[in-house]
């Protein structure tokens, strides 16, 4: 320990350590680990008036979750967004490795910029306008039906928002992307000699795929899927924009209890997505055999 | 086997073709729509070529309100997360001790945490134990929570390029620690400080999830989008939406351009 601050000092300087202190202890202490903490806490609490906080009802308590875990719709609402964010990180992950693989070790030259121009346009445009781009397209008199409609598919508009549909097509469309560039950064390092000689030796893509390339990639599925996941299982903005007023999902449910100021619940409903996204991240890690240095490169 | 290979280029060819138009074409009907004269943004049935949406978005003093908080909050986390990253760099590539697998997973939790967790804990601390209410101060510090963990990301991975033995020489030469700093550590890191600059206030200008649950009853432009897309849909919208695309363009290839100068530069 003395060690420590001796190589440190000698390193750095005070002013340079006093310096990490300082701000790292502020980020650390202040911003993530005590709210966090702290949302915890409410989540145990029972929701009281304000002459009672503090006072002897003011205890811990499982009543926020057992709310949850009697409340049949909020149940399902909880499964579905697990299911559909699966399906929405398989749908992501199905699209993107080939995009990944064909950028990181078949194009060459400008053309390799030139769609990374074209992926990192969509990826920075914000979230909100990617979803309202498929609002317009999935509405009743919007450009889908209207084309369904001159095809002679339909003959009257379908309402695409009833169900959870249009939600998980735009969480897809808006999510994507997290997918391809983690899996490329990861892919580009991978010596193309090695594919090559795969292939001399008369090993099919197929085969080449899943001795080389997928066992390569690894961290950078890990982190695509874990990524695309969290956003889809997160998202506040797919549900409202896309979401059927009678079929709510979890993130709405978190923010309906915000607004009607029942923070403890809210905090406990928060906590459950939370740990949703931890289990998701360590079955990943477990699955593909990565560390979590390696999940953040 | 020449046969074979050219079928394999039409079927990727076909496929990144479909790939790209999934992107783009819903962006470019989104845009077509801005200029529609008819008050549904759709593009059929066509009213005729028109500015007025833009001239409409103009006079929404609403949203002008939002892009002011929007600045406002991103150069405050702009401020606040790259100096905070850099002391997160600056602990886990220069300083060793048995900790610091832990600390590093704690500093970058915040970019695996569902961002609405992040603004519900930012909220809750700062209402209940600071009596600070909901507002941009909030926003800003639920923002920077995770932003500062990409800057740290960025700054870490240019840091542990750093050849030591620079410094070495410098503090053999009889250099200060404040000098070893200013001429030789932050020179060698700025191409990196000025990333997470642009990485930062991008990130915290889009931001829409953890803001919505910090932010109380005040706007940034992303609320003010969310709030006028859940009630009435005016093509203003479009018109906005024509703004940010046109933004993110020129901001990309000015990016791409820079990045791959710097590649030439340092191949």
């Amino acid at each position: 320990m003395f060690d420590f601050w001796k190589n440190a000092l000698r390193d750095l300087g005070k002013i340079g350590v006093a310096y990490i202190i300082i701000t790292v202890g502020a980020w650390m202490v202040f911003m993530i680990l005590i709210p966090q903490l702290i949302m915890f806490d409410y989540s145990f609490r029972p929701m009281l008036a304000l002459r009672d906080i503090g006072g002897p009802k003011d205890v811990w308590t499982l009543k926020n979750y057992i709310v949850f875990f009697t409340n049949k719709l909020h149940m399902a609402i909880f499964f579905k967004t697990i299911w559909s964010s699966i399906i929405v990180t398989s749908a992501a992950l199905a699209i993107c490795y080939p995009i990944a693989f064909y950028l990181a070790k078949v194009a060459r030259g400008g053309k390799v910029g030139l769609l990374m121009l074209g992926l990192i346009i969509p990826y920075w445009i914000n979230e909100l306008l990617r979803l309202f781009a498929w609002q317009i397209i999935l509405a009743d008199s919007g450009i889908l039906n209207n084309l369904l409609m001159v095809l002679g598919f339909i003959s009257d508009p379908i309402n695409f928002r009833a169900g959870d549909g249009a939600v998980i097509l735009g969480m897809t469309y808006a999510y994507i992307l997290f997918m391809v560039f983690p899996i490329y950064n990861v892919m580009e390092s991978l010596d193309r000699n090695q594919l090559d000689a795969a292939r001399d030796l008369g090993a099919s893509w197929l085969r080449i795929h899943r001795k080389i390339v997928i066992p390569y990639a690894k961290p950078g599925i890990a982190v695509g899927c874990t990524m695309t996941f969290m956003l889809a299982a997160g998202t506040v903005a797919a549900p409202q924009l896309l979401g059927s007023p009678s079929s709510f999902w979890f993130t709405q449910v978190i923010n309906t209890n915000f607004e009607t100021a029942n923070w403890n619940q809210g905090a406990a409903y928060a906590t459950l997505l939370m740990l949703l996204c931890m289990i998701f991240m360590f079955i990943m890690l477990k699955l593909f055999k990565v560390g979590l240095k390696e999940l953040t490169q | 086997m020449k046969s074979s290979k050219s079928i394999f280029g039409m079927v990727i060819g076909g496929y990144l073709a479909l790939f790209f138009a999934y992107m783009f074409l819903p962006l470019i009907f989104m845009t077509i729509i801005a200029f529609n004269a008819n008050s549904v943004p759709q593009i059929s049935p066509w009213k005729g070529f028109t500015f007025m949406w833009f001239g409409e978005l103009a006079k929404d003093e609403q949203m002008w309100h939002a892009l002011l908080n929007s600045f406002i909050v991103a150069f405050s986390v702009v401020a606040i997360s790259v100096p905070m990253g850099l002391g997160g760099a600056l602990l886990l590539t220069r300083l060793q001790f048995k900790a610091r697998d832990f600390v590093y997973g704690i500093l970058v939790s915040p970019i695996l945490t569902p961002g609405i967790i992040l603004g519900i804990s930012t909220f809750l601390f700062w209402d209940s134990y600071m009596n600070v209410p909901g507002g941009l101060w909030t926003a800003i510090l639920g923002q920077s929570t995770f932003i500062t963990s990409y800057c740290m990301l960025l700054i870490m991975s240019r840091a542990q390029r750093f050849d030591l033995t620079q410094e070495e020489a410098a503090f053999d030469l009889g250099a200060t620690h404040r000098q070893v700093f200013w001429k030789i550590t932050l020179p060698f890191l700025r191409p990196a400080l000025l990333s997470s600059v642009a990485l930062a206030f991008m990130q915290s200008f889009d931001n829409y999830n953890t803001t919505l649950f910090a932010i109380g009853i005040e706007q940034t432009l992303p609320i003010y989008i969310g709030t006028k897309l859940r009630s009435f849909i005016s093509p203003a919208m479009n018109a906005l939406a024509v703004v940010f695309i046109a933004l993110t363009i020129i901001g990309a290839i000015t990016y791409e351009f820079r990045r791959r100068r710097e590649i030439i530069k340092a191949g």
